[in-house]
């Protein structure tokens, strides 16, 4: 195929594919990277961000009740921190990720572009996946408890701590989906361009 | 050329079907029983949502590695095998993070919670989940360098796109 100015960028060791699709298919990429961004960001912050206090009259001594304060904080179990962890390093790819679409036509990959964005991308959806999981269902006991193991529920005394964490984990699901398509696109890529 | 890197995911891919396999069955097998004042605290794997969860996704992908194994000289549907090894390596991360997530309040408790540790009355049904655990681990780390292998051999401009 004869390459056309301005749309196609070399390749360097591989074959070339279409200029039209390529730059339709890249800018849905980018797009659908930005988004997967913004998702896992958003998640990673607002899961950062979740903390509620509460005050409960315990007894009462005489005239004066006997508060105990209670505090919900995501560091206090496990699976929130890796999910926080997770989200940030997700997030930190696809900005990355981006930055190199956007601006990394003129740096020389030595032929290993679209194989280290397939790899990473892959690796990178294992580990939203495995957060945004173990998130769901820490979330899932905390909602329902568990009456064999006598675990109580906390939902329905820190309300607003699980509503913010269910807010993060929809976001974090969000992300998976996006980066499992665009993980696939790269792929695809991958395999495309070896023909 | 070819035909090591067909032995090479061959052999990963049962590595991968036995560790699932008996992450599985190992799985289904626990339980155990304790009296604790006069009360039947019995523990199973059908207890917890997540366990059920780890079972299913286990069992889907010892499924998909042998219909895989035996899918051997087609070469039209190996791209989507590619495709559908991310999948289950996604899955199986998944399933393996969130068991461990609970198997973690099992074996510590949650003093923020106020969740005490299972694991002192019912230390047969730790054991068993923890071993399956490990399996479920082998099996999700077999996977990703399956997955890693089968790009590395697939960009190599050595070898063919169907190995």
């Amino acid at each position: 195929m004869a390459p056309q100015s301005g749309t196609e960028k070399p390749m360097f060791g591989y074959g070339s594919i279409s200029c039209k699709a390529k730059s339709r298919w890249s800018w849905t990429l980018v797009g659908l990277r930005l988004l997967a961004f913004l998702a896992t960001a958003a998640a990673a912050v607002v899961m950062l961000l979740n903390k509620q206090t509460k005050t409960f009259v315990i007894a009462t001594v005489g005239t004066t009740p006997v508060n105990l304060t209670l505090t919900a904080k995501f560091q206090h179990t496990p699976a929130f921190v890796f999910f926080v962890v997770a989200n940030g390093l997700a997030s930190i790819h696809n900005l990355l990720m981006v930055m190199v679409d956007l601006f990394g036509s003129k740096v020389d990959y030595k032929g290993l572009r679209f194989a280290m964005i397939a790899i990473l991308d892959m690796l990178n959806v294992a580990l939203v996946s495995g957060g945004a999981n173990a998130a769901a269902f820490m979330a899932e006991l905390g909602k329902n408890g568990n009456s064999y193991a006598r675990w109580d529920k906390i939902c329905d005394r820190f309300g607003r701590f699980c509503d913010r964490g269910g807010g993060a984990l929809i976001a974090s699901f969000v992300a998976l989906a996006l980066m499992l398509i665009i993980s696939v696109i790269s792929i695809v890529k991958v395999l495309k361009s070896n023909k | 050329m070819v035909k090591t890197r067909r032995i090479i995911t061959t052999l990963l891919r049962l590595l991968a079907l036995g560790a699932t396999l008996s992450a599985t069955v190992v799985m289904v097998t626990s339980h155990d029983s304790a009296d604790v004042l006069n009360l039947k605290f019995s523990a199973k794997y059908t207890n917890s949502p997540t366990f059920k969860f780890y079972v299913i996704a286990e069992a889907i992908a010892t499924g998909y590695s042998l219909i895989v194994l035996f899918l051997s000289s087609k070469s039209l549907v190996w791209r989507l095998i590619v495709i559908l090894d991310v999948v289950i390596a996604m899955l199986l991360t998944s399933s393996i993070s969130a068991a461990l997530a609970i198997a973690q309040i099992g074996k510590k408790g949650n003093s923020h919670a106020g969740w005490l540790p299972i694991c002192g009355q019912v230390p047969k049904f730790c054991d068993h989940v923890t071993g399956a655990l490990i399996a479920g681990f082998v099996a999700a780390i077999v996977y990703l360098v399956l997955n890693l292998y089968s790009l590395h051999a697939v960009l190599s401009p050595l070898f063919p796109v169907k190995p």
